[in-house]
């Protein structure tokens, strides 16, 4: 009897080691990436790396073009993503009636961001490309990272638009708001935190997404800074991407560089977005 | 007065309008990917039968003679879906049961960013990863290993989905309630018992689900295969071998200089519209499962 209680007893604990030697592997596994790669593009990462255009010679290559066309393609895509994703998650809280029409579009919003990125490039190709004739341009490449970072958006902003309670829309009502007047007084206000949060994660997945700018051609040689948005342009993804399928192992350095630069960006924005999100969920206590 | 109500209505109705063309930007993304995909995989059609693209064993569009077979395409990008269940179900699985179930809030608060960090690492620096560090460890192992292989590329592509697993799971096991759980342990039974017979099964759907959806992101996943796994379309179930996803092949078609119009620029429609249907189809099984099977509790 007893021998049967402590062998239930000696496996309910083993199970519980292995299920923390799982869990704790994750953390061993970021510390040996991010080791592994610091380790790799440390050395490389100085002035002349940061301030020159790529080159043929290793020790003369660097992501001035790559950092600036991140930095032209972001703004687009805020430009472009935001107001139509919040728009879109607006209408859907606020406005839709609860009908088929409004439950297609979720259905398909939620869709839409399981879709795999390098079909986001296809369309892009397609439409903006050829299409449109944008060609290679910034333009052309931040079209289609919009499009791909859309649902990411609208999906963040809804969540933040629910969670401002009821009474809140009730109460502006009462005394005779619009609707909106509502949202732009009341619910906007509220809801502003979260959807700044989920505006910025989106935002780092726009700034280390590689295949849909492949597909439209992005993987050029740039050696300059693009001036306008009809400027074929680099980022820094594709930057890494070039390097690390080179043969010469100084270009893996060098891709090692571009990393950490890539990794220290968005893990700045994420800290930002964590930042924001506990700041706000300690000034509003419904 | 009546003026002023006109023109704020007009105002209103004008605000609805725009909201509503701006959800609807959705539906032409949809519609765009789907007429695109259609229109020209039937030009591709029109010169290959169906039968030789999805039956061919083949797949060697820019070598003369052509032949269109996509099942090697297909190997390749299963080979790297299988492997990458392999590592994220059951490392994802136990870090939720983990999370959910043993984890003090301060160990909660570690881990969960850690998770998110990792769902957040852009592909390509998992290629990075997999080239510079799994490979050649695998080859120091198995000294056979290719320097491109597809088990390399599937342990990264684990790793990337595993946040996304262990996540989804966590909210499962989350949403049962705690009488189911304290019921079990009422009756006499260890944690590990609990969690076999009462928390695992009530989340089963919600844990499917996840399993599903994660593997839906494998199969799409492009930059960590194209970069550590190779170009090369091979029927073949041995992971240590160089073979070629659908992903990767339509990245080296828009690399190289193939002109627009050609049947070699259609097939990446034709492989697009494989793509597109198969996860498509996943995610429409992941919700079918979630909402056929959840257990409903008050």
């Amino acid at each position: 009897m007893n021998d049967i209680l402590s062998r239930r007893k000696l496996k309910a604990k083993i199970f519980r080691i292995i299920a923390t030697i799982s869990t704790w592997s994750s953390i061993i596994i970021l510390i040996i990436l991010l080791g592994n790669i610091a380790l790799d593009g440390f050395s490389n990462i100085n002035w002349t790396f940061l301030s020159s255009f790529p080159s043929r010679f290793p020790h003369k290559a660097g992501i001035k073009a790559a950092i600036w066309g991140s930095i032209w393609m972001l703004a687009l895509v805020a430009i472009i993503a935001v107001p139509i994703g919040v728009s879109a998650a607006i209408y859907l809280e606020e406005y839709a009636k609860k009908n088929k029409l409004s439950r297609f579009i979720e259905i398909n919003i939620a869709n839409l961001a399981g879709v795999p990125s390098i079909i986001y490039g296809i369309l892009g190709l397609t439409i903006f490309v050829r299409f449109f004739q944008l060609d290679r341009s910034l333009l052309a490449g931040s079209l289609t990272m919009s499009l791909l970072i859309l649902p990411v958006i609208i999906m963040a902003a809804r969540e933040a638009i629910k969670a401002v309670p009821k009474s809140i829309r009730l109460g502006a009502f009462a005394v005779g708001a619009t609707r909106w007047q509502t949202i732009q007084s009341h619910v906007l206000p509220a809801s502003t935190p979260g959807i700044f949060t989920g505006v910025i994660l989106a935002m780092s997945r726009a700034i280390g997404e590689t295949a849909p700018l492949i597909m439209i051609g992005a993987l050029t040689y740039v050696a300059f800074v693009p001036e306008n948005i009809n400027d074929p342009f680099t980022t820094l993804p594709i930057q890494i991407y070039n390097w690390v399928s080179r043969p010469q192992v100084e270009f893996h350095h060098l891709a090692a560089a571009g990393i950490i630069v890539l990794l220290v960006v968005l893990l700045t924005m994420n800290a930002t977005a964590i930042l924001i999100r506990n700041r706000s969920l300690k000034k509003y206590k419904w | 007065m009546r003026l002023l109500f006109r023109q704020i209505n007009l105002k209103e109705k004008g605000i609805e309008i725009f909201l509503s063309l701006s959800a609807f930007v959705s539906i032409l993304t949809t519609m765009g990917i789907i007429m695109i995909l259609f229109t020209e995989s039937f030009q591709f059609f029109k010169n290959v039968s169906p039968v030789e693209f999805f039956f061919g064993t083949q797949w060697e569009p820019l070598l003369v003679p052509k032949s269109f077979g996509i099942l090697p395409l297909l190997s390749g990008t299963l080979i790297i879906v299988a492997g990458s269940a392999l590592i994220s179900i059951p490392f994802g699985v136990l870090t939720a049961i983990y999370l959910s179930q043993f984890a003090s809030e301060k160990t909660r608060n570690i881990i969960k960013p850690v998770l998110e960090i990792l769902a957040g690492i852009p592909t390509v620096v998992y290629g990075f990863f997999a080239l510079s560090f799994i490979t050649p460890i695998l080859r120091s192992i198995l000294p056979f290993t290719e320097v491109f292989n597809a088990a390399s590329a599937s342990i990264v592509v684990g790793i990337m989905i595993l946040p996304m697993v262990a996540s989804l799971c966590d909210d499962a096991l989350r949403s049962v309630p705690r009488s189911l759980k304290e019921g079990g342990f009422a009756l006499g039974s260890t944690d590990f018992e609990v969690i076999k017979g009462v928390l695992v099964p009530s989340a089963f759907s919600g844990i499917m689900a996840s399993f599903i959806l994660a593997l839906s992101r494998a199969f799409g996943e492009t930059m960590a295969v194209t970069i550590a796994a190779g170009a090369t379309p091979k029927l073949t179930i041995n992971p240590l071998e160089s073979i070629q996803t659908m992903t990767s092949y339509i990245v080296q078609v828009s690399l190289g200089d193939t002109p627009q119009g050609g049947i070699e620029y259609q097939t990446i429609f034709a492989v697009g519209i494989v793509l597109f249907g198969v996860t498509l189809l996943m995610n429409f099984f992941a919700n079918w499962v979630m909402n056929r099977y959840r257990e409903v509790y008050e």
